[in-house]
C-alpha cells in the first residue's frame, strides 16, 4: 500500500464577546428563555435597519492583526443568500472576497511535539452574524429559537494548500488559536457552548501526488479531544477507502462523540450558490492608519511569544512554558510569584502538578481559588530551606488549598517543620544505636539491611519530622563506627 | 447576453418560486429586458473609475456595543402561524 499524505484545512467560527448583537442592541448571553433577546431587525423584520457593532468590529481587527494579517482599507458587509429556518432574513450578513475581509494573508505559529515551530498560513478573518437555532420537537415540526440570531461571529479560515498535516497539528492550532482569543479578550473559548466551533476539511493524496484528494468537511466537534480523535478518525477512514479501491465522496460528515466516528450528514446546501452581493443597507468600512495603530498597540503579548520569553529567562522547558501560558491568569500567576522571589522551576512545578490538579477538580480558575502567588512562594521557600520535606509540603499545599491559610502558618500550627539539625538527629541515632545491641550485632555479621530498621527507629522517635536523607547519612556513618 | 431559460428556472428555483412554463417564459422576457439596461452600462467608458459598492458616499457607521430591550416575546411570535413554548414552530427539518 503507498503512504498517504494528509491535508487538513481549518474553518473556525468564535462568538465575540460582545455585549449587544452585531447589528441591533439586543443583548448577547448564553441560555435563557427562548426568543427574548430578539428586536425586528435579528427577527429580520421588513423596514429594519442594521447598524454594526464597533466593539465587534475592533475585536476582528485586533484578532486578525494578532494573526499577522493584512488589513483591508476598505471592507464591506456582503448578503449570503439562501433559505433555511434559523435564518430569519434569508440571508447572513457577511464578507466575501480575498481581499475584502477585515483581515486576509496572516498567519499562526504553532508548537510542536518536537519543540520546532509550524507555521500556519491564514486566508482570512472576517465579521458575519450568527443564526439562530433549531430544535426538534417531540410532538413534530421544528422550534425555532432567535436569541443567538445576529450574534457577532469571528471566522477564520486557513490558507490553501493546507499546512496542517496531521490530526496532532490540527488540535494544535485549535489549541494556540483559542488561547490567543482568550488572550485578546475578544471569544470566551467555550467549545462545549458552542461559542468556538471548528469544521475542519481532510483530504489524503498519496506520497508523491501533486493533486489534493477530495475533501470531506467534518462536524459536530466540541472539544479539541474530538477534533484530535475525529480528523485521526478521518484520515485514517479515507485512506483505508482508498486502499480498497474506493473514491472519497465530497461530502460533510458528523462526529458521533459517543461511537468516536464519523457519518455522512444529510446538508441543507443543495446548491452552492449562495449570490453573494454587498449589503446595501450597511455602509462600507475603511481601516485608517490612526485605528490600527490604536488596535495594533492594545495587543498583549500573545501565548507563544510569552512561552519563548519564559523559556529564555528562566530555562524552563518548552513544554513546561507552553503550559505556564496557555491561560493568560494563569501565567500572571507564575509571573507574580517569580517577581515574589521565587525560583521558577519549583514554582513552576508546583502550579503544573499539585495546584493545577486541585483547580482542575474543583473546575476553578486560580483566581477563585484561596491559593495566591504569595502563598506558593511561601511554600516554595520552605522546601527550599529544607524546613519542611517534599512530602510534608504536599500536606502543606493541600491544607492551604482547603483553608487559604499560608503554608508557614499551617507548618507552625501544626508543628511539622522539619529537624535538619545534625546534632539533634545524630543524638537519636545513637538513642537507636544503644536501644538495639541486637539489631548491630546482625549488622556486624553482614546484614546491612538493618541500617533500614534503625532509620525507620530514628523517624519515629522524631515524630516523622527529621529530614530522611540526614538520618540516612548519620545511620550510615554511625553503623561504620560502632 | 441574453438569459436562458434554464437560468430562468435556476433563479426561481434559489428564490423558492414555483413557475410554469408560460411564467418563465413570460420572465424570460422581462429579465432580458432588464438585463438590457444593464448593456447600456456596459457600453460607457468606466475607465479610472473606482468601483463603489455603494450609492452613498458614508463610511464607518457603528453602533455602541450596549444592549438596549429586547421587545416582548409575545409581540415578536405575534405574526407566526404556530408557536410552542417560546418557539417559531416550522415544518420539521431534516439534519441529523
Ligand atoms: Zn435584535
Amino acid at each position: 500500500m503507498p503512504s498517504y499524505l494528509a491535508s487538513i484545512g481549518m474553518e473556525v467560527h468564535a462568538e465575540l464577546d460582545t455585549r449587544s448583537k452585531m447589528f441591533c442592541r439586543c443583548p448577547v448571553a448564553f441560555g435563557g428563555e427562548p426568543n427574548t433577546r430578539v428586536c425586528p431587525v435579528c427577527l429580520g423584520l421588513p423596514g429594519s435597519l442594521p447598524v454594526p457593532n464597533r466593539a465587534a468590529t475592533e475585536m476582528v481587527l485586533r484578532t486578525a492583526l494578532a494573526l499577522n494579517c493584512t488589513i483591508a482599507t476598505n471592507s464591506v458587509f456582503h448578503r449570503k443568500n439562501y433559505f433555511y429556518p434559523d435564518l430569519p432574513k434569508g440571508y447572513q450578513v457577511s464578507q466575501y472576497g480575498e481581499t475584502n475581509p477585515i483581515g486576509y494573508a496572516g498567519w499562526i505559529d504553532i508548537p510542536k511535539a518536537d519543540g520546532s515551530i509550524k507555521r500556519v498560513r491564514i486566508r482570512r478573518v472576517h465579521l458575519e452574524e450568527d443564526t439562530g437555532k433549531l430544535m426538534h420537537l417531540p410532538a413534530g415540526g421544528s422550534g425555532v429559537d432567535f436569541n443567538r440570531s445576529g450574534v457577532p461571529l469571528m471566522e477564520i479560515v486557513t490558507d490553501f494548500p493546507p499546512d496542517i498535516e496531521s490530526a496532532e497539528e490540527a488540535k494544535e492550532y485549535l489549541v494556540q488559536l483559542r488561547s490567543t482569543l482568550l488572550y485578546l479578550g475578544v471569544c470566551d473559548g467555550k467549545m462545549e457552548e458552542g461559542s468556538l466551533r471548528c469544521e475542519p476539511n481532510i483530504s489524503v493524496r498519496p506520497e508523491g501526488s501533486a493533486e489534493y484528494g477530495t475533501k470531506t468537511e467534518l462536524k459536530n466537534l466540541n472539544s479539541f479531544r474530538s477534533v484530535q480523535l475525529g480528523v485521526r478518525y478521518e484520515i485514517e477512514r479515507q485512506i483505508a477507502a482508498l486502499g480498497r479501491g474506493e473514491r472519497i465522496r465530497q461530502e460533510t460528515r458528523g462526529w458521533h462523540e459517543g461511537r468516536e466516528e464519523s457519518f455522512p450528514m444529510r446538508t441543507k446546501e443543495e446548491e452552492n450558490d449562495y449570490r453573494y452581493f454587498p449589503d446595501p443597507d450597511l455602509v462600507p468600512m475603511a481601516f485608517d492608519e490612526a485605528m490600527r495603530e490604536r488596535a495594533r498597540t492594545s495587543l498583549p503579548e500573545l501565548p507563544l511569544a510569552k512561552a519563548r520569553r519564559y523559556a529564555e529567562q528562566s530555562g524552563l522547558s518548552a513544554q513546561d512554558c507552553a503550559l505556564l501560558t496557555a491561560d493568560q491568569a494563569w501565567a500572571e500567576f507564575f509571573e507574580q510569584a517569580v517577581a515574589l522571589g521565587a525560583p521558577p522551576k519549583p514554582v513552576c512545578n508546583w502550579m503544573n502538578s499539585d495546584f493545577a490538579k486541585r483547580l482542575n477538580e474543583d473546575g476553578i480558575g486560580w483566581k477563585a481559588s484561596k491559593i495566591t502567588p504569595a502563598h506558593l512562594v511561601d511554600l516554595v521557600k520552605l522546601i527550599e530551606s529544607d524546613a519542611i520535606s517534599g512530602k510534608t509540603a504536599k500536606e502543606v499545599f493541600a491544607e492551604s488549598f482547603e483553608s487559604g491559610e499560608m503554608p508557614s502558618a499551617v507548618v507552625l500550627a501544626k508543628g511539622l517543620v522539619q529537624i535538619s539539625d545534625r546534632d539533634q538527629i545524630e543524638a537519636a541515632v545513637r538513642e537507636a544505636i544503644e536501644a538495639n545491641p541486637a539489631s548491630v550485632a546482625k549488622y556486624k555479621s553482614g546484614q546491612t539491611g538493618v541500617a533500614g530498621f534503625f532509620v525507620g527507629q530514628v523517624m519515629r522517635a522524631t515524630g516523622g519530622q527529621a529530614n530522611p536523607g540526614l538520618v540516612q547519612e548519620a545511620v550510615k556513618a554511625a553503623l561504620e563506627k560502632v | 447576453m441574453p438569459i436562458s431559460l434554464d437560468e430562468v428556472r435556476h433563479v426561481a428555483r434559489l428564490a423558492r418560486l414555483e413557475l410554469d412554463e408560460a411564467e418563465v417564459l413570460a420572465l424570460q422576457g422581462e429579465l432580458n429586458a432588464l438585463l438590457g439596461h444593464f448593456a447600456d452600462i456596459q457600453g460607457i467608458d468606466a475607465r479610472g473609475i473606482e468601483p463603489q459598492s455603494h450609492a452613498v458616499s458614508l463610511q464607518n457607521v457603528w453602533a455602541e456595543d450596549s444592549p438596549l430591550p429586547s421587545m416582548p416575546r409575545s409581540e415578536a411570535l405575534r405574526n407566526s402561524a404556530l408557536t410552542r413554548a417560546g418557539l417559531f414552530v416550522v415544518p420539521t427539518i431534516i439534519e441529523d
